[in-house]
């Protein structure tokens, strides 16, 4: 302690007083305001697809069309191309997540958004699309097309 | 400081607010022993902004609609981070401004602050302790839970007693013939958008008058501090009265805190219309000594229905309390002793009834 401090020593107690005091009432305002903050943070939500699903039945599909499938909380696209194979892909466009389309007249998914377009194989082709679709196996089984995630290799 | 003091200027040469905020300056609060019952009104201001804010935050998880709105309530409490905290502290915070709101009144009642000139203060008070318990009743049902769902059976079953008009205004209450998830739909709006939208331009209104009137001192002391001014003690409102309602926010925050986390709010049993009123049924606390008092009336007085009887009564007393100022002497040497009298009965028949139908079967 200097000996100026020393010779106003009621500015510094005043002063140490009020630190603790408005640290205090910081510190609880800050813990009233933690839940809240944690609160408006809402919980995730378990994804209940599972790994793989049956996206169609054998017979729903005619050559050169698609289908919208639900993958656990997202839409995924099925195809039946013009050559008789089956192809899935992920249904969110990479541009904004609008939902795509198969378009059998391009041969192509289409974005009606903003006219983004991909190949069979989910592939950007043109439009605003910054990146491919996340591409699904597809394995047939019986009479029925089932749809899984592509594990990392 | 020099920062903060600029945007004050910048906006003080566009909005001339020093003019705006010139009253607040120059208010004051007298000083009186009986000084500390002026705080029950900020209190219950400051309740009624919790509720307001906790109330938003509800509103992010809350689903209503019957097959909805209990499962949304169990999905804040137990999946929520802090849901139960935010929902407990709505729910609790509610019941303390009820309770402060009452305790504001009757000590308005027994100051006899309700005088000329703050008869309008007094109405608009009033009204607003009416909507206060609107927001209870209406924000009861909305978690869906069977005690929600019979409370507002019996409360809405009360009102299509009033004769002529009853049936048409249960009908609207619940928006068909019986409690469905119609009912449900409609208090959630006057819950969140009709009484909050009213409260508020009263609460202006309220909090203009007693700006406008500045604040009522009991009649002994107007009688000696007007016979003697300088005899007059008071205390400026900003920022010495100010300083010290903010502390009382604090403590009345503490209180909620810890009762929201001592006693988290139950959230009941999911309503089913098909399944009888469980045993030992009571409505909330605020409504028991009305409850009590509808019990104790026999099925017939005469040739009216003990119902009606008593619901004619109760708007009756309601109407009268709120024009009571309207009764009172305007010379402050010779207050009307009945009214005192009228007072202390009712509060007394208020606490009384309340303890009776908690205690009964």
């Amino acid at each position: 302690m200097t000996a100026d401090q020393l010779s106003k020593p009621e500015s510094t107690r005043r002063r140490v007083i009020g630190i603790f005091l408005g640290g205090g009432l910081l510190a609880s305002f800050a813990s009233f305001l933690y839940p809240v903050l944690r609160y408006l943070v809402p919980p995730a939500v378990p994804d209940l697809g599972g790994d793989e699903i049956v996206a169609a039945k054998l017979t729903e599909l005619k050559p050169n069309s698609g289908k919208i499938f639900r993958f656990g909380n997202r839409p995924g696209l099925l195809i039946h191309t013009a050559s008789g194979e089956y192809r899935a892909m992920s249904a969110t466009c990479t541009h904004l997540s609008c939902t795509v389309q198969y378009r059998d007249d391009l041969r192509q998914v289409w974005c009606a958004c903003h006219n983004g377009r991909y190949d069979l194989n989910g592939r950007n082709i043109s439009g605003p699309p910054p990146r491919p679709l996340e591409g699904f196996e597809v394995q047939v089984r019986g009479d029925e097309i089932f749809v899984r995630r592509r594990r990392e290799a | 400081m020099s920062s903060l003091r600029n945007v004050s200027n910048w906006l003080d040469e566009r909005l001339e607010w020093d003019d705006l905020i010139a009253p607040l300056r120059k208010k004051t609060v007298p000083l009186h022993r009986l000084s500390y019952w002026y705080f029950l009104g900020g209190i219950t201001l400051f309740l009624f902004v919790i509720q307001v804010l906790t109330g938003i935050l509800l509103l992010l998880y809350y689903r209503p609609g019957a097959n909805e709105a209990f499962e949304s309530v169990q999905y804040i409490m137990t999946r929520v981070r802090f849901g139960w905290l935010i929902r407990s502290i709505h729910s609790w915070s509610a019941n303390l401004m009820i309770f402060t709101a009452f305790a504001h009144m009757f000590s308005v009642l027994f100051l006899k602050a309700y005088r000329k000139p703050r008869e309008l203060t007094w109405v608009s008070g009033v009204i607003l302790l009416f909507l206060v318990m609107g927001f209870g009743f209406s924000g009861y049902l909305l978690p869906w839970n069977t005690l929600a769902f019979f409370a507002t059976k019996v409360g809405t079953e009360i009102t299509g007693q009033v004769p002529l008009i009853g049936k048409p205004l249960m009908i609207f209450l619940r928006g068909g013939e019986e409690v469905t998830g119609a009912t449900l739909t409609r208090f959630f709006g006057f819950h969140v958008a009709v009484l909050p939208g009213i409260a508020t331009l009263l609460i202006f209104l309220h909090l203009l008058l007693v700006q406008r009137l500045g604040m009522s001192i009991p009649q002994k002391l107007e009688v000696q501090w007007t016979a003697n001014p300088s005899a007059k003690q008071e205390m400026k409102f900003f920022p010495n009265f100010l300083l010290r309602e903010l502390m009382a926010w604090y403590a009345a925050l503490a209180v909620l805190g810890a009762l929201a986390a001592v006693f988290p709010w139950n959230l009941g049993v999911k309503a089913d219309p098909f399944v009888s009123a469980p045993a030992g049924i009571k409505p909330e606390w605020y409504f028991l000594f009305m409850f009590q008092t509808l019990k104790l009336i026999p099925s017939k007085v005469w040739f009216i229905d003990g119902e009606v009887l008593g619901v004619l009564a109760f708007g009756l007393v309601g109407l009268l309390w709120l024009l009571l100022p309207f009764f009172e002497s305007d010379q402050p040497s010779r207050p009307k002793r009945w009214i005192t009298g009228l007072a202390v009965f009712a509060l007394v028949y208020i606490v009384g009834m309340s303890v009776y139908g908690y205690l009964a079967n």
